[in-house]
């Protein structure tokens, strides 16, 4: 698998928060609470959030500081969220964004 | 709506400092950081800083944002910091801004000074599926692995050999990523001798007068093609190169983050040698906006060392402008300008040296 956490490092020592479960397009992960959606999706080797708006283009994550709009998903029935900077919530429903998204 | 003296938009090495000193002096400060913490880019950089001992020299990043954010909290009572929250515009006609937490909580604020201290933003490179995922600007890879410990790739390909580029891909193999190779435009490396030496060493090949022809993939990156280019920066057709990766990282220049300088109003110019377009400022870091200062990446791209004393030169003196004027007010500010000047010395930075007298103010 692509992705994962690193478990060991010369210099660093991670501290992770909490364990929590999440969901994308239905299917059940797990990451740590607090730290950006996006971590947990690429340590679980998810890397495509959404489809262009126009030729459905596969796009992930890109700046990781919330400025490039590459990486919106539908989180919790709410469209175009940075998942970069958003943090992640125990139970969150993300699912992989279509075009503009719907807002309700 | 929030009212606070100075509001400091980023919470990075430049609005960090720029904070202290503006609450030092007696001012109420408000910091807003759009990340999930403070300290910007200085809590990614496991690296250790250049400098004097002025600008903590020796020190890893991550340690530095540690520093100036107890360096903060003995201001405690005057400083509100908000983070997770973006500065998302400014008015003109009331001079208040709006802010937005998370994606869905806006308020507003209304300061008397701010200083903005938003950093900068990645650059990318035009090639054919440049917009793959796998694609990701150099700082973004550092988050992923050194701030949440995530594996960014299996096999990455460094576009750049400037001091970021070389000093990630050292990072990478830290990290456990195969680095295939560096790539670099230029015919020869940018960044320190010392950060090149230690990826060599580690056996990752560099390739100066080099770039990326295109990237290939479906759903995300699997490699790409590079290939050598002549001095008029034309491709030689027969030097092409496929590299496997599933990583490709972008290394190739900052822009400084502006829009709010430009909503107010502030007089810009393109000073390409500080990265493109920036205010224009006097020594006290105030824009041609008399409400407005500008610190770090903003004002121009350079390093967190220079952005730093220049938050501290914005921070003092904006909140002199307010009438908390410290005694020492003249020695200190002397002071800073003196360490940027030291910064500012030797042959990688004569760039910057170039730039900054199209970039200050006529008296």
């Amino acid at each position: 698998m692509m992705g994962g956490w690193i478990r060991e490092h010369p210099i660093l020592t991670y501290q992770h928060g909490r364990k929590v479960k999440f969901y994308v397009d239905g299917k059940e992960y797990e990451g740590y609470e607090g730290e950006p959606i996006a971590a947990a999706l690429h340590a679980n080797g998810i890397r495509v959030y959404r489809k262009s708006m126009v030729l459905e283009r596969p796009r992930g994550f890109f700046c990781a500081v919330g400025k490039c709009s590459s990486c919106f998903m539908v989180v919790n029935g709410t469209p175009n969220v940075r998942v970069c900077i958003t943090p992640l919530k125990e139970g969150m429903r993300i699912e992989t964004q279509v075009g503009k998204g719907e807002i309700r | 709506m929030k009212e606070t003296d100075i509001l400091v938009v980023g919470g990075g090495p430049a609005g960090l400092c720029a904070a202290i000193e503006a609450a030092r002096a007696g001012a109420r400060v408000l910091i807003i950081d759009d990340g999930l913490r403070l300290g910007g880019q200085l809590i990614k950089q496991t690296h250790k800083f250049f400098g004097s001992k002025d600008e903590y020299a020796g020190t890893r990043g991550f340690k530095i944002a540690d520093v100036l954010l107890s360096e903060l909290e003995r201001y405690g009572d005057r400083v509100e910091a908000i983070t997770n929250t973006t500065v998302t515009g400014y008015y003109t006609d009331d001079g208040v801004f709006g802010a937005l937490t998370g994606e869905e909580r806006y308020f507003k604020v209304k300061p008397k000074r701010a200083i903005i201290a938003t950093g900068a933003y990645e650059k990318t490179i035009p090639v054919p599926n440049c917009d793959l995922p796998g694609v990701y600007g150099a700082g973004a890879v550092q988050t992923l692995m050194n701030v949440y410990g995530v594996k960014p790739g299996e096999k990455a390909l460094m576009v750049g050999a400037g001091n970021i580029g070389l000093i990630i891909s050292y990072q990478l193999a830290q990290a456990g990523v195969q680095v295939q190779a560096v790539v670099e435009a230029m015919p020869k490396i940018g960044g320190y001798l010392v950060h090149a030496s230690k990826i060599r060493r580690i056996g990752i090949p560099i390739y100066t007068s080099h770039t990326i022809k295109e990237i290939h993939g479906k759903e995300h990156v699997e490699g790409a093609t590079i290939v050598q280019i002549d001095e008029r920066w034309e491709p030689i057709s027969g030097t092409e190169k496929y590299i496997e990766a599933d990583l490709i990282c972008l290394a190739v220049g900052l822009s400084p983050l502006i829009e709010l300088l430009w909503q107010a109003g502030c007089k810009m110019r393109y000073v390409p040698e500080l990265g493109g377009y920036v205010p224009v400022r006097n020594r006290e870091m105030r824009t041609s906006h008399p409400d407005f200062y500008v610190a770090g990446d903003a004002a121009a791209i350079e390093e967190a060392s220079t952005a730093m004393i220049e938050g501290r030169i914005a921070g003092l003196c904006a909140a002199a402008s307010l009438g908390y004027r410290p005694p020492d007010y003249e020695e200190r500010l002397e002071g800073f300008w003196a360490q940027l000047e030291r910064l500012r010395r030797g042959p990688v930075t004569e760039k910057i040296r170039q730039g900054l007298p199209k970039a200050m103010k006529e008296e």
